[in-house]
Order: C-alpha cells, then sequence, then structure tokens
C-alpha cells in the first residue's frame, strides 16, 4: 500500500511534467504515424500494382524493422543530430513496414471478380482505387496502423535518450535515480497510452462496412491532430540549449540545484550519457551535464564551468582499504598513498581518454603514467603475502587499480591478486566488507551518500566542501565498518556543467555564476 | 449491331481466341456456348474492352469500339457476372445504382429506377438496404441482373450469369430473367456451358472449340443440320430432351393430325410451346388429348400424333 500511494504522490505531485511528457509522447507517435501512412500507404499501392517492385520494398522496409531502436536512433544522430528530427525519422521507419505490407497485402485481397465488375461497370482507375480497392483493403490497412501505432508507442520512449521528450524522460530518469516510482510514472501511462491506441484502432477496425466511409475520411484528420500534440522543442539560434541526462533532471545536487541555488533557467533537454557529449561538440546542445574526468572532455575539447555555489558533491577518489590488511601489512599505506598528488582532473581525463577513447589497454597507460613520474618500479618476488585488490567496471577504475597493482609489486614483497569489473559501488563494498578484497579506489561523494546515506542535515552541515566531506566518510567508514580511506589521489568525478571551449571563451563564461549571468542578460 | 471481325486474342504462347468472325442482330439472345477453355469468355470480355483483342476489330453500332474511351464504353453495355461481382461494402440498393450514378443521375431518378428494377427482379424492399453478404445466392444474382440492367444499356453482357446457383434456384432465376421485357428487347451476349440454359435462352448459339467458332445457327439448326460430327456428338447426350425442348407445336403445325373424332378430356396448349411441355402436360394433367390453335384453325392432338408429327418433322429437316 505505501508503494502505491507514494507512487500516487509522485504522479500528483509531477502531473504537470507527466501531461507535458504524455502529450509529447502522443504527439511523436503520430507525427510519425502520419508521415508513415502519408509514404507507405501510396507505396504501398504502388507495390500492389508492380508485383517485381514488391519484394524489393517488402525487403527494405523489412530490414528497417529488424535494426534495433537503440541502434537505429545511434545511427540517426551523426546523420540529423539530436531532438525531433532523428526521433520522428527513426520511429517513421519502424512504422513504415507495417503500413506498407498491410496495404499491400489488403489491395491484393481485394476479389478480383469484384474488381472485374467494377471495370466493367466503367469505373475508372482512380475510382476503382478509391472506391473498391481501398474501403475494401481499410480493415487490413488499419490492421497495419494499429501495429505501427503500437511500436511507436513503445520505440517513442527512446526518444527521451535524443532529447526528443516524451514519457522516456520518467522512465530512463527513474532507472538511473533507481527511482521505482519515476519508472512506474513513465511505463505505466506509456503501456496505458498503447493498449488505448490498440483498442481504439480494434474498434475502429471491426466497423460496420456502412461507416468505413465516414472512417476514411475522418482517420487523416484525427492522426493530424493527435500530432499536432507534439511541439517541437524550438532551437532557436541565439539561445543556449542544455542537455541533461534524465538522472541529472531528478536530483537536488543536479539541476534541481542548478534552479534553487543558481537561479539558472535554461532552456534544456533530456539527451542519454552516451551521445550528449557529441551533441555538444556537433553545437547541437550548449551545455551538457557530465562527469568531470570523462575523457570526451578531452575528445570533444569541452571545458567544465566552475561550481563556485558548490551544489555539486565532491567525489575525490582515494584508496579504500581494510583496517586488519593495513595492520598486517603497514607498509602499504605509504606506497597506495603515492598516487596523491599526482593526479589532478585534467590528467585523469586524460588517461581516460586515452582508454575509453583511443582505445588502448588500462594496463599500459597506467605503465606509462608511473614511468612518465618516476613511480615505476620492476617487481619484487612477491612471496611475503597477497594483496586482492577490486575495481568497478569502468576504465577509470581499471586504469587506477592497474597502478596500484603494480606499485604494490614494486615497492613491497607483496604479491596482487586483482578482481576487477565489480557490478557497482554496493559489490565492491559488500565484497569489502565480507573480506573478498582487501582494496579498491571509491569515491568521497559515493561513500557518503550512496552508503552512508547522509541526512539532508549533515549534508548541508558539510556543506559540499572536499576536506569537510573527506574528513565525515574517514571517521564514519571507520567507527562503523573497520575500513580506512587513505589519502585523496587529487582529482574530483564529480557531476560538473561544460560546454565547447570556443564558446566559454567567446561567452567569457567560465563558471556556472556567469552562465546565469549571461542567460538572464541575453534574455531582457 | 455488334460486329466482330476476324479477332483473336493471344496470351504468351497461348491462342485463346483465334480469328473469329460474328455478329449480333438488334434485341437478338446470342449464346456462346462451349467447354471450359474454349475462349467464350475471352470473346465476351473483349466486346467490353476487359480485354483488348490482339487482333481484329469490333463494331458497335458500326462504331469501332476501339476507337472509344473504355470506360464510357463500358457503361453503356450492361454486364452480369457468374459471382455476381457484387461490391461487399455497398448496400443492395447502392450495388444496383452503381452505373446511374456513373451517369450522374437524380436522385430520384435513381431511387425511383432500383426500386422498379427490385419489383422486377422480385427482390423485397426490406433488402434495400442490406448487404450482398445477408442475402441468399439467388438473391444475389438478382442483384447482380438488376444492377446489369440499372441504366437500361442496349447491350447485356452475361458471363454464365447463373452457374454459380444450385439447379432448382438457377431455373427460377433463369425463369423470372426470361419473363422480363428486358430480356425480350434487349442485345444480350450471353456465354454458358449448360446446353439446356443456351437452348432456353438463346434466338442463336454460337458453338466454340479450342478459340474457333464450330458452328452458329438457332438451336434446332444445331440439333438438325450439324455442320460436323463436333457438334454433333456435343449434344448427343441430351439430345431427346433438347429436341423435344426447341420443337413448338407451331413447327410441328403441317404434320398434326386433328383427332377430333376423340372425346374424352382434352387440355388447351399454346401453339409457342414446345414439345417438351407437350408432354408435360398429357403426364401432369392425366389427360388424353390437347387442344391447340393456330390461325384460326383448332387442332386435337393425341400422344400418339404428336409423337408422330415430331418424328416426320424430323425427317424432313
Amino acid at each position: 500500500m505505501e508503494q502505491q500511494q507514494s507512487l500516487w504522490e509522485f504522479i500528483v505531485q509531477q502531473r504537470g511534467k507527466l501531461l507535458d511528457q504524455t502529450i509529447a509522447h502522443i504527439g511523436l507517435t503520430f507525427i510519425s504515424l502520419f508521415i508513415a501512412v502519408l509514404i507507405g500507404l501510396p507505396l504501398g499501392i504502388f507495390i500492389a500494382r508492380r508485383k517485381k517492385a514488391a519484394a524489393i520494398v517488402l525487403n527494405i522496409a523489412g530490414i528497417l524493422q529488424t535494426i534495433p531502436s537503440i541502434a537505429l536512433l545511434g545511427f540517426m544522430i551523426p546523420l540529423l543530430g539530436i531532438g525531433p528530427l532523428p526521433a520522428i525519422t527513426a520511429l517513421f521507419l519502424y512504422a513504415l513496414l507495417p503500413i506498407i505490407r498491410n496495404t499491400y497485402t489488403g489491395i491484393n485481397e481485394v476479389d478480383a471478380t469484384v474488381l472485374e465488375a467494377a471495370s466493367a461497370m466503367g469505373f475508372s482507375k482512380w475510382q476503382i482505387l478509391t472506391k473498391v480497392e481501398l474501403p475494401l483493403a481499410f480493415p487490413v490497412i488499419l490492421a497495419g496502423i494499429r501495429t505501427a501505432t503500437v511500436i511507436n508507442v513503445g520505440v517513442a520512449t527512446l526518444a527521451a535518450y535524443i532529447a526528443a521528450g516524451g514519457l522516456g524522460e520518467f522512465i530512463f530518469g527513474g532507472i538511473s535515480l533507481n527511482n521505482t516510482n519515476m519508472i512506474l510514472a513513465g511505463a505505466i501511462p506509456a503501456a496505458l497510452l498503447a493498449m488505448l491506441f490498440d483498442f481504439l484502432l480494434s474498434r475502429v477496425q471491426k466497423i460496420n462496412l456502412k461507416k468505413i466511409r465516414v472512417a476514411v475520411v475522418l482517420m487523416p484528420f484525427i492522426i493530424l491532430l493527435l500530432s499536432s500534440f507534439y511541439v517541437i522543442p524550438s532551437f532557436e539560434k541565439n539561445k543556449l540549449l542544455a542537455g541533461f541526462t534524465p538522472e541529472f533532471m531528478g536530483r537536488q545536487d543536479g539541476y534541481l540545484g542548478l534552479k534553487s541555488v543558481y537561479k539558472l533557467n535554461i532552456r534544456n533537454v533530456v539527451i542519454s550519457d552516451a551521445v550528449m557529449y557529441k551533441a555538444a561538440y556537433e553545437k547541437k546542445l550548449d551545455i551538457i551535464s557530465g562527469y568531470s574526468t570523462d575523457g570526451r572532455l578531452r575528445a570533444f575539447d569541452l571545458v567544465i564551468l566552475n561550481d563556485d555555489k558548490k551544489i555539486f558533491p565532491p567525489y575525490y577518489a582515494a584508496p579504500l582499504i581494510r583496517n586488519d590488511v593495513l595492520q598486517k601489512y603497514p607498509e602499504i599505506e605509504n606506497v597506495l598513498n603515492l598516487l596523491s598528488g599526482k593526479i589532478n582532473d585534467s590528467i585523469m581525463t586524460e588517461l581516460n581518454y586515452e582508454v575509453d577513447y583511443l582505445r588502448r589497454s588500462p594496463e599500459a597507460v597506467a605503465k606509462d603514467f608511473l614511468i612518465k613520474n618516476n613511480l615505476y618500479r620492476q617487481p619484487r618476488n612477491g612471496n611475503k603475502g597477497t594483496i586482492h585488490l577490486g575495481s568497478k567496471i569502468f576504465g577509470e577504475q581499471y586504469i587506477l587499480i592497474n597502478m596500484y597493482s603494480m606499485l604494490i609489486k614494486g615497492y613491497t614483497d607483496l604479491n596482487v591478486d586483482t578482481k576487477t569489473g565489480l557490478g557497482g559501488t554496493k559489490i565492491c563494498f559488500d565484497a569489502m566488507t565480507n573480506n573478498q578484497i582487501d582494496m579498491y579506489p571509491e569515491y568521497t561523494g559515493t561513500g557518503l551518500l550512496a552508503i552512508l546515506n547522509a541526512s539532508s542535515a549533515t549534508l548541508n552541515q558539510l556543506k559540499q566542501n572536499e576536506d569537510s566531506v573527506y574528513n565525515y566518510v574517514a571517521d564514519q567508514f571507520k567507527k562503523k565498518y573497520n575500513l580506512v580511506w587513505l589519502k585523496p589521489i587529487g582529482f574530483n568525478n564529480a557531476y560538473a556543467l561544460m560546454m565547447r571551449r570556443q564558446q566559454s571563451n567567446e561567452l567569457n563564461v567560465h563558471s556556472i555564476s556567469e552562465l546565469t549571468d549571461y542567460i538572464n542578460q541575453s534574455q531582457n | 449491331m455488334i460486329d466482330a471481325k476476324n479477332i483473336s486474342k493471344k496470351f504468351k504462347q497461348q491462342t485463346a481466341v483465334d480469328a473469329i468472325s460474328f455478329s449480333v442482330n438488334e434485341g437478338e439472345n446470342f449464346v456462346l456456348l462451349g467447354t471450359s477453355g474454349c475462349g467464350k469468355t475471352t470473346t465476351l470480355k473483349m466486346l467490353n474492352r476487359l480485354i483488348e483483342p490482339t487482333d481484329g476489330e469490333i463494331f458497335i453500332n458500326q462504331k469501332n469500339i476501339r476507337n472509344e474511351n473504355a470506360e464510357t464504353l463500358r457503361r453503356s453495355i450492361g454486364y452480369a457476372l457468374q459471382n455476381t461481382g457484387l461490391f461487399p461494402h455497398y448496400t443492395v440498393a447502392e450495388n444496383i445504382a452503381v452505373v446511374p450514378k456513373l451517369f450522374k443521375w437524380s436522385k430520384e431518378k435513381i431511387r425511383a429506377r432500383v426500386e422498379e428494377l427490385m419489383i422486377k427482379l422480385h427482390l423485397s424492399k426490406e433488402y434495400y438496404d442490406t448487404y450482398p453478404n445477408e442475402l441468399s445466392g439467388g438473391q444475389q444474382q438478382r442483384v447482380g441482373l438488376a444492377r446489369a440492367l440499372a441504366a437500361d444499356a442496349g447491350i447485356l453482357l452475361m458471363d454464365e450469369p447463373f452457374g454459380a446457383l444450385d439447379p432448382i434456384t438457377r431455373t427460377r432465376v433463369r425463369n423470372d430473367f426470361k419473363n422480363l421485357e428486358e430480356f425480350k428487347k434487349k442485345t444480350i451476349v450471353l456465354v454458358t456451358h449448360d446446353v439446356q440454359e443456351a437452348f432456353e435462352l438463346a434466338d442463336r448459339i454460337c458453338l466454340m472449340d479450342k478459340g474457333k467458332i464450330v458452328q452458329t445457327g438457332k438451336p434446332t439448326e444445331l440439333l438438325f443440320k450439324p455442320a460436323n460430327d463436333f457438334v454433333k456428338t456435343f449434344f448427343d447426350e441430351q439430345r431427346l430432351q433438347l429436341e423435344y425442348k426447341s420443337v413448338t407445336i407451331k413447327m410441328l403445325w403441317q404434320f398434326l393430325n386433328d383427332n377430333g373424332n376423340i372425346e374424352s378430356s382434352a387440355t388447351e396448349i399454346a401453339a409457342d410451346r414446345n414439345v417438351w411441355q407437350a408432354l408435360e402436360c398429357f403426364s401432369l394433367n392425366e389427360t388424353d388429348a390437347l387442344i391447340a390453335h393456330k390461325n384460326g384453325i383448332t387442332k386435337k392432338i393425341s400422344y400418339a400424333s404428336l409423337m408422330n408429327a415430331f418424328n416426320q418433322y424430323k425427317k424432313a429437316n
């Protein structure tokens, strides 16, 4: 009951947004459907006349249908960028096959004697098409439109990935934030829409023969009307446009904080992390919410705007190690602290760039870095004991764990066993407390929010200050879990707003406050 | 009225119709008869350009139909099909009104015409707004006939119009059709493989085989003066019945004796009735003699004299 009630509360609280998303969703579905009918219907009629063309057209449409929807959206981005155009194009391509195929089938299935009679009565070809073939094929064509509609309602949720709006914003935001209510607030209306349209179209399909002609006339108007629900987000040239991940949109240390603390009111779209950086590079977006050490910053020449009012909690990385291991092999502390102060944000970004973007192995990148900083030493015999290292499942952690492994082997007589690719924070942390691993690199913000679940009172008290957060986390971990935070490495992999370097210089915007000022000025 | 000159139709390798010529007079009922695949339906469809001849010319009222707009031509020719070809999404009334509507008749005129035809074809008024699939096969065929007649075209083409019906319904619909004034008035070209039907409806029969015309003539000519063995054997199976049906009392008149001395019961019969009907009269009414009139002369006919006259007629022909 509790769960249902809170879902209901969420829906009531977000009803404005939910309504907007639902309407945008309906609009997206029907604009693409309308275009698909506009093109699919004549194409279906054409191939019903030319049997040779039929195989080719149906095969092409069939192949389009088999492309996974995420991949199709991915193809669209280099061609059409982000926003409604690629989303509608992708949806249109999905809707095409059922409409072409059913038009073709429907017209082919019209009784030959009826056609002969129509011809013998003196109907012209156009009259045969409009008065006999299309009305008689109508139920089959409508079944195609029905299939296409249901497909489109489903696929349209993915439009949120490329800043085209719709119910996907809640669904993907909810997945990122692990907020079930948010997922359901997007998923349930999407499912209801699919069922509603399916039901309504099934009613039209069973329509009395007599009313077919009325239905044939009305259908385009209804589709057009529903299409008009979608107000295409205006991409005005002179104004800045921000793209935020669904997760960022819903977080206090994200867009909500930008609004309340900075009073930042920027036009924004929701977009997937996977395409966001590229979209900024291609000037489809101006401001994005990224991670401060992401290699793509370097790849696409983006700069981070200074968080001068400190709304993003610090996520400083530091080795987290079991206290009993530290007692047993005290020499390890100094070794692990060797990296401290050696890697700042831009160095980490550079290293990530080499691994994530240039596809170099984390091991080679780690070794090069150590050699360059005169930290590398040949491994010793490693017969004293074994340290078990763990890492989460992304590039940055792989690099760090390789460095630690080389350092331990080079500076001590300990051997190293690495367990890389542990799914997430929870898995790494549980592995520590169950003595399966001895150490892994963790981030202070994660420790604070994900493991300690700090209250908002605590958060206010810490004021997002990097030192106070580190001290609080180190203190609490020692007390609660007997785990020790060693010295921070020096970089902060936190949320950040970023923009193209060139634009940042042109507009003279280097911090979020300056961004707010710039937007407020340009609006006046 | 209809003049087909040397028309041929080739489908890829196959010759469906091979340089045939025939003409149909105004008001005549012309039946194209033959087994399936003999080219009779192809021939019929060339008359309203549903199929274009590969060779040859067709003239309707002295006009070469090739030079006419196909749609205009078809609207001026009634057409009835074996499987009716009714529009399933049109009501009975709308189906009948198809061609008048193409001619842009006024609503009142169309309605009046539809109602008139429904009465003539014994279609109950309640079917006016029903759809074809709610009707029986016989009723559908009647609607198909009404549609073919609706615009009162001078020519009616019929492609096995009763072929899909069961024998009893077929006879009933055919008889009702035969009794229409339109049947008598119009030039009709009818395709059938049913010999009985051909004899019943035809003024002239055109017997076709393998894309060629074997013989064209009145039913009695085909029976009694067959052009070759094919014609002869074609009717063998039903010869006796056909002969009885194609010969009328009128035709036998000169060979009939007046058995005026018969005292017992006698039944009146019209002189244009055929021998088959006369025989039915004998058996149904259990009568000994029939009374017929021609040109003011009355003859009383016994069973024996009827059969005798029939045999003499056959010898004479």
